[in-house]
């Protein structure tokens, strides 16, 4: 077997002409300064080369072996919403994705002024005073924000609710643990599923910060504006998990006090993969700037007197401070910032509020639906968005199993992240779901339970 | 204020949108009687309202304002910037794995399940370790990862004390960042005249508080320790661990394996070695490999292989736990499948051959014109110094680097690694031809020659570029950080 040569240039005359010049006799000759015995003696023990005409035939065969055609009412973070195709046409634009981290600000203007606008619009949802250019996801950013608050208020306890996406927090106690983090979890009311203010208040006691999601992990729209003030009370910092996309009918977190706002921003533009490439956002007041982990793109001019993007505020990063750093993040998720922006841009204000209204009035048409058959119920009264918990007598693992032949990808057990909710699962529906879709659900629940 | 290009917000009119929804067929019920009055949003969020075609046009001409790999040479060092292949851009965007949700049940998730089981298999191999995980979606992310997994195996052993990291001083930033966001303490490893690790030094370090050693092989002056095995033994002696940071992996594939060398901890950039393009600064993805001693303390979960069918393993008690929300970046990960199917076994070899070829190639014809720091052998990037030219003319090495986007060409790493004065640091990467390195080589020379005769063109450089130099004092002293109308006016 020889090497394929798609990607490989260089021809045998051309490999010894370089050869020649640069004195060496083989290639082999530019490797002697491996010791001997760590040069590997063998071929690598991997599958043969294909071709491109094989590699796709491959390719199609194995994702053929993937249920991505059921029709999905999960979500936990991660929701099936609509992308105009605009979004991928862009995306596709190589000199955006074929382009690094923008350090050369004079020949990147395009990816510095898309993430200029990313940041405005994160602003614009959160009500925030400034948003970064982008974290890994939403778990990352909700630890960073942690680590942020440690820091701002010289204290190790955080405090999150229990109610918060059961990833995100396992994400938190991992990035906690060497730090010397107290990770306290407040329980949820098991009647509304909303977290408990008065027990917020007292665990917010010595604390850096109280970590609240919302729409919460079951979905239950909480009392931000309340658990914001409890958390406040004795000086530590409150961090907002949201959903953009419900932040089109939902408060803003600034304007209920919220210091750091982190989310999941899959929901705009991008697929779901899996769960990965993922977005986390993070935007914050105008305070907490110098304590921001990742990258910040600024305004600025150049020398020729032109409004001009550059990477900024670059002191707190690792390339400058090292061991100082505010964080050890490098690369972030800029592409799919990038596919936020263009998915923003096209939907405007009242695209986004149309995506999550339908998604709403859809989620509540569910919700009442299977609530009416016999053998299920609304886990939670609480007022929510576009995801509930629902209340069976049976598996729910063999539930889905049932579900998937009929092509349904169904709701996410959730007893292995909360054991007291056994036969409990998850539904998110979006403005994507049909009714259709929703009735030839129910009558399958109507006789599997 | 010029403006080169106007906003999204300042093209916005009130009325358009560029998106469309079905009509409602279920009920439209009201916000109020869904929501608590306290938690409506009362305004709406500003953002641009446009059509498809005011989007699509400020997008694309917005991207014509970037250089990318596929606009021309970029020979950023450390970076890996190789040509990204389309069909793997088409792989990830297939609807049987894009349109996978992460909750999927196991019994439908097997395409998915098995990518992720081959790509642990095939970097093991690669690489000489035992076990990866694919979670961590960054180089740093990996090295985050690994340094918790350094840390729980110290701790599961009583070891409570190990709680220094060493890291030569010629290390990426991300190296000790990484370290202390694990809670370790970082101590500086000195290089020696030949530019690896100072072994006395080392000698001098390691001790019963050791942690670890970070490292990266070929390092960052893209030269390959030849003293390795030695280093890996101290560490080892002592008690520590050695962890391999994969940022410059590209020019050992199929020639020589961390694992051998005596790493315990490995992580691998697949958005530099294994050609996943670098999206404007991620996504990336960063797996760690470990030797079987480490394996209980990888994030969970992992994927397991029984008979014929694949499933996630979370039975791991010793696990640090999870990194990421869920499965690590898996788009990325399928675009590398793809290439290390393309590839083979040949044709990883062969790239990691070529791309030591093309940087010696540079290094050779350019070391008349620029001091070389340490002239040996290099692997698969090399460091020049600008220290002539500023001696001589006053020309730095940054006036250089952005006299070359005149040129058409992305500038090299600039000023690191930090212990090489005025450092430029060039990494072609084998997807390059011939006739780029030559001209490349060309337009460094002239760029030298230029130094001498002209040195206030390059004082000013670039020229042809969109914008010219920017004022960066201004943007951190005064930080507009989004799009204000009063900004603007």
């Amino acid at each position: 077997m020889g090497a394929p040569r798609n990607y490989l240039p260089a021809t045998e005359r051309e490999v010894s002409e370089m050869l020649e010049k640069i004195g060496a006799r083989s290639i082999d000759g530019l490797f002697s300064d491996i010791p001997e015995e760590l040069k590997l003696k063998k071929r690598l023990a991997l599958p043969e080369s294909l071709s491109e005409p094989e590699l796709v035939a491959e390719l199609e065969r194995i994702s053929g072996t993937n249920r991505a055609d059921a029709v999905c009412f999960a979500g936990g973070g991660i929701y099936d919403h609509y992308v105009p195709a605009a979004v991928d046409h862009m995306l596709l634009r190589s000199e955006f994705y074929t382009a690094y981290t923008p350090y050369q600000p004079e020949i990147s203007q395009g990816t510095l002024t898309a993430i200029f606008q990313y940041q405005t619009m994160i602003c614009e949802l959160t009500g925030m005073d400034q948003a970064n250019a982008s974290m890994y996801d939403a778990a990352t950013a909700s630890a960073e924000a942690a680590i942020m608050c440690a820091s701002q208020t010289g204290r190790k306890k955080v405090v999150i609710t229990k109610a918060t996406n059961p990833r995100y927090r396992d994400v938190v106690k991992t990035y906690g643990a060497p730090r010397g983090f107290e990770v306290v979890e407040i329980p949820y009311d098991p009647k509304t599923g909303q977290t408990d203010e008065a027990k917020l208040a007292e665990a917010a006691k010595g604390a850096a910060c109280v970590i609240a999601q919302n729409p919460n992990y079951f979905g239950v729209i909480e009392d931000m504006p309340a658990l914001s003030e409890a958390a406040h009370s004795d000086g530590g910092l409150f961090v907002a998990v949201v959903n953009p996309v419900s932040l089109a009918v939902l408060e803003a977190p600034r304007n209920y006090g919220a210091d750091i706002a982190v989310g999941e921003g899959q929901s705009m533009g991008n697929g779901m993969n899996f769960g990965g490439p993922l977005l986390g956002f993070m935007a914050a007041t105008s305070q907490l700037v110098r304590r921001m982990p990742g990258r910040l793109v600024g305004q600025t001019v150049d020398n020729r007197g032109q409004r001009a993007f550059v990477l900024t505020l670059q002191t707190r990063e690792q390339h400058i401070r090292r061991e100082n750093a505010t964080s050890n993040i490098c690369s972030n998720e800029g592409l799919c910032a990038l596919a936020a922006t263009i998915h923003l841009a096209l939907l405007g204000p009242k695209g986004l509020r149309k995506v999550a209204e339908a998604s709403m009035w859809k989620a509540h048409y569910l919700a009442k639906a299977i609530s009416e058959c016999t053998e299920y119920k609304l886990r939670f009264s609480g007022p929510f968005f576009n995801e509930f918990a629902i209340q069976g007598k049976g598996c729910v693992k063999e539930l889905r199993e049932k579900l998937l032949e009929e092509g349904i990808l169904g709701g996410i057990p959730l007893s292995s992240a909360y054991p007291e909710l056994k036969h409990n699962s998850l539904w998110a529906v979006t403005e994507l779901r049909t009714k259709k879709q929703m009735d030839k659900l129910v009558s399958l629940l109507e006789v599997n339970y | 204020m010029k403006k080169l290009m106007p906003l999204l917000f300042e093209m916005s009119s009130a009325g358009r949108t560029g998106f469309s929804l079905p009509a409602s067929d279920v009920p439209e019920l009201a916000i109020e009687s869904m929501v608590p009055d306290s938690m409506i949003r009362k305004a709406a969020p500003g953002l641009p309202e446009l059509s498809e075609v005011d989007v699509v046009r400020h997008f694309t001409n917005l991207s014509l304002l970037n250089h990318g790999v596929d606009t021309g040479f970029y020979p950023l060092g450390s970076c890996t910037m190789k040509y990204n292949p389309k069909v793997n851009e088409n792989a990830a965007r297939l609807p049987g794995f894009a349109r996978m949700h992460p909750e999927m049940p196991e019994k439908g998730a097997q395409g998915s399940l098995r990518i992720i089981h081959d790509m642990d298999v095939w970097l093991s191999e690669i690489c000489g370790m035992d076990r990866f995980t694919l979670q961590p979606v960054a180089g740093a992310h990996g090295e985050l990862t690994g340094m918790f997994i350094i840390r729980a195996y110290h701790l599961k052993r009583g070891d409570a004390l190990r709680d220094k990291i060493l890291a030569p001083d010629s290390s990426h930033g991300t190296n000790p960042a990484s370290a202390a966001a694990a809670g370790m303490t970082v101590v500086q490893v000195a290089s020696d005249a030949r530019g690896n690790v100072d072994i006395e030094d080392l000698k001098a370090k390691v001790g019963p508080d050791t942690a670890g050693l970070m490292l990266t092989n070929p390092n960052t002056l893209g030269l390959f320790d030849e003293h390795i095995k030695q280093i890996t033994e101290i560490v080892h002696k002592a008690g520590g661990l050695v962890y391999y940071d994969g940022a410059n992996a590209n020019a050992i594939m199929g020639k020589s394996r961390p694992g051998d060398m005596g790493f315990d901890v490995v992580h691998i950039n697949l958005h530099k070695t294994f050609s996943t393009p670098h999206g404007g600064g991620g996504p990336g993805s960063g797996p760690v490999g470990v030797k079987k001693a480490l394996e209980p303390f990888l994030p969970c979960p992992l994927v397991v292989k029984d008979g014929e069918t694949y499933r996630w393993d979370y039975d791991r008690p010793d696990s640090i736990g999870h990194v990421h929300s869920f499965n690590g970046n898996f788009a990325v990960v399928l675009k590398a499948w793809s290439y290390i199917r393309t590839m083979g076994p040949d044709g990883l070899r062969a790239a990691s051959e070529l791309a030591v070829l093309n940087a010696n190639y540079i290094m050779e014809a350019l070391k008349g014109d620029f001091e070389l720091g340490y002239d040996r052998t290099c692997k698969h990037e090399f460091v020049l110094s600008g220290s002539k030219q500023k001696k001589e003319s006053g020309v730095r090495t940054l006036d250089m680097a952005k006299r070359l986007l005149d040129y058409g060409y992305h500038a090299p790493t600039v000023y690191f690694p930090l212990i090489v004065e005025e450092a430029i640091m060039i990494e072609p990467t084998e997807t390059e031809s011939k006739e780029t390195l030559d001209e490349f080589i060309c337009a460094m020379k002239r760029i030298a020659k230029e130094a001498k005769e002209n040195p206030e063109n390059l004082h000013t450089a670039p020229h042809t570029t969109p914008v010219g130099r920017l004022d960066e004092t201004l943007a951190a002293r005064k930080p507009i950080l989004r799009w204000k109308k009063e900004d603007n006016a």
